[in-house]
């Protein structure tokens, strides 16, 4: 399958901070790639340099056949960005916003208004078109931001924390949407820091630690690679708990603290090695905390 | 101001990027390096903007002008009668559209693209889309220019109102306004991408801007100034612009003026040039 994105042993660092460190990452064409990493892991900056908004130190950038940043104002034609901070013109209404974008995004005279239209009912104000930005709430301010970058019909979408900091509710909705925008084969590129929208989205997941890819699969992969198929959370005293996580890492197991529980990674089959626990599937989540050494917030 | 399609456009293999069903260039016309449609485009936006605002931006730009002309005019007027051979109310307004351009161009170029690149992410947002800096910046400072070109000729329409009698090449005024407005639209935008914090707008506005407007030739011929002023007004583009105003109302245009819509097509072309190379470095790390 061809490749809709390739960053090769990406570089850039800001003075001494290596916000990127050699990475690799691929998006398979009409796949969704979940780029999960803890705060300050590169994802942003990965992000900006794909628009050629910062530049690399090194490595190789290839979206949608376009050398970046030679070519990136080719790609970007064809991209849509939804950045982590919202940039959306406050003062002016959610029809400008969008009728000036389509405009910058090269949306043909004709094709133009109809564009608007659309991109106002996928962010569910086509009866608010006239509001002010600046008085929408935040998740009518998200949608919209997602509906501007979708105006040209992109086939890659660069979505940078598409959901943070909006409620479950909302986030379902975003969910649903970037869920149908990869069923109409756009591919997209995502970084989050929640596991679950990574698990709900993503065909892929690269987890990304200190501006290096630490791994990446489907998801399920990823589990059973580094998290088996079953966890056994053990739980305990406070002081018992050191002693049971000596234990099992001694028998080989990895471990995870999680407050009032040790977490056996790859228990299944362990029987009386280990202490009794609860026992549940790994999940993507066991995995992360693994690789990033990050506990999830 | 175009370069040569890319090698990966024009070795023309199959990458993925090129589905001709939706790709909206055909194949060959690559998006050029500087285009007319990203231009319109960031300009769209500040019409919109100013549509919203137009009578607060009218205001602002010829009010403060006019009561310079009024005060000056009608108050030096009592004292001085002709200068030049001119009527002191003529030559003041004349003169005045140099500092109406400065004031619509530089100082909106200087705190609007601050705030447009700083707090609002505005150039984030247009720079995600394929628009390059050298289109946001030219867009940016064509549009204050054309703006304050109109805006700026006002004291002329003043001094008419006055009883100054044009000639037929007054008709020039709004291009001389809309060229020295592009070098000072560019300057403000320069000056924005190098200062620190907005702050720093004040040194500017009374270290450069009070000066090159006090040494234009605006309210008083320069002729009486020392020659080292009378030398350093040369390298004043608001003189160049008070002179060839001047020149054209009153029907005096001459071989010198060809020479100062060079220097100030000049002072426009060198402004234009850092702003965008300093609000490169400022925007793309
Ligand atoms: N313009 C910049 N100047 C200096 N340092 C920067 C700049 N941009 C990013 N950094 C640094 O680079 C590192 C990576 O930042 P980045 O924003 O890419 O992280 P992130 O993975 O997106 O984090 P988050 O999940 O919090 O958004 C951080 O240490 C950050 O402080
Ligand atoms: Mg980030």
């Amino acid at each position: 399958m061809p490749s809709a994105l390739t960053v090769t042993n990406l570089r850039k660092s800001f003075g001494a901070v290596h916000a990127v460190a050699g990475l690799d990452l691929e998006v398979p064409q009409g796949t969704c790639v979940g780029l999960l990493g803890p705060n300050g892991a590169g994802k942003s900056t990965t992000m900006r340099m794909l628009t050629g908004q910062t530049r690399a130190d090194a490595g190789t950038i290839t979206a949608l056949g376009w050398q970046l940043p030679r070519e990136s104002k080719q790609a970007r034609a064809q991209m849509g960005v939804v950045p982590q901070l919202d940039n959306l013109d406050v003062t002016l209404s959610a029809r400008d916003n969008l009728r000036i974008f389509a405009r910058l995004y090269r949306v043909p005279a004709g094709e133009r208004d109809a564009a608007v239209a659309r991109g106002l009912e996928i962010a569910r104000l086509s009866d608010r078109g006239e509001a002010l930005v600046g008085a929408l709430s935040g998740g009518m301010r998200r949608r919209l931001l997602i509906a501007r970058a979708l105006l040209h019909g992109p086939r890659l979408l660069l979505l940078d924390e598409p959901t943070v900091g909006l409620d479950p509710q909302v986030r379902q909705e975003l969910w649903a949407m970037i869920s149908g925008l990869r069923t109409e084969g756009t591919s997209i590129l995502m970084t989050t820091h929640y596991i679950e929208e990574a698990e709900r989205l993503a065909d892929s997941v690269t987890i990304v630690a200190a501006g290096t890819a630490v791994d990446a699969g489907p998801p399920a992969e990823l589990v059973a690679r580094h998290a088996g198929v079953e966890v056994r959370e053990i739980y305990g005293p406070p002081a018992r708990l050191g002693e049971i996580e000596a234990q099992a890492q001694a028998a080989g197991f990895a471990t995870r603290r999680t407050g009032t529980s040790i977490a056996v990674l790859g228990a299944e089959g362990a029987g009386d090695r280990l202490p009794a626990g609860e026992v549940r599937a790994a999940r993507l989540e066991d995995v992360f905390v693994k690789l990033t050494g990050e506990e999830v917030v | 101001m175009t370069v040569a399609p890319s090698e990966a456009a024009s070795r023309g293999d199959e990458s993925p990027g090129r589905d001709p069903a939706r790709d909206p260039s055909p194949e060959g016309e690559r998006l050029r390096r500087i285009e007319w449609d990203a231009i319109t485009g960031v300009m769209m936006r500040e019409i919109i903007n100013f549509r919203a605002a137009w009578k607060q931006n009218a205001f602002a730009s010829t009010v403060q002008p006019v009561v310079y002309l009024l005060a000056f005019g009608l108050g030096f007027g009592q004292l001085v009668d002709k200068v030049d051979g001119h009527d002191y109310i003529d030559y003041v307004s004349t003169g005045t559209v140099a500092t109406a351009v400065l004031f619509a161009t530089a100082f909106s170029a200087m705190f609007g693209s601050f705030v447009k690149r700083e707090f609002q992410r505005t150039y984030d947002a247009i720079l995600s889309t394929p628009v390059d800096v050298e289109e946001l910046v030219t867009a940016e400072v064509l549009w204050l220019a054309v703006r304050g070109g109109l805006f700026g000729s006002f004291p002329v329409v003043v001094g008419i109102c006055f009883g100054l009698d044009p000639a037929w090449t007054t008709v020039f005024v709004p291009l001389v306004a809309m060229l020295t407005g592009f070098g000072f639209a560019a300057s403000g935008t320069l000056i924005s991408a190098v200062v620190r914090s907005i702050d720093d707008f004040s040194y500017v506005t009374s270290a450069l801007f009070t000066p090159l407007f006090l040494v234009a030739g605006t309210f008083f011929p320069l002729t009486g100034l020392p020659l080292s002023l009378r030398i350093a007004a040369e390298l004043n583009p608001l003189h160049h612009c008070v002179e060839l105003v001047r020149d054209c109302t009153f029907g005096d245009l001459d071989p010198t003026d060809l020479a100062r819509v060079g220097a100030l097509l000049l002072f426009a072309a060198l402004m234009w040039w850092g702003a965008v190379n300093r609000t490169r470095k400022r925007l793309i790390a």
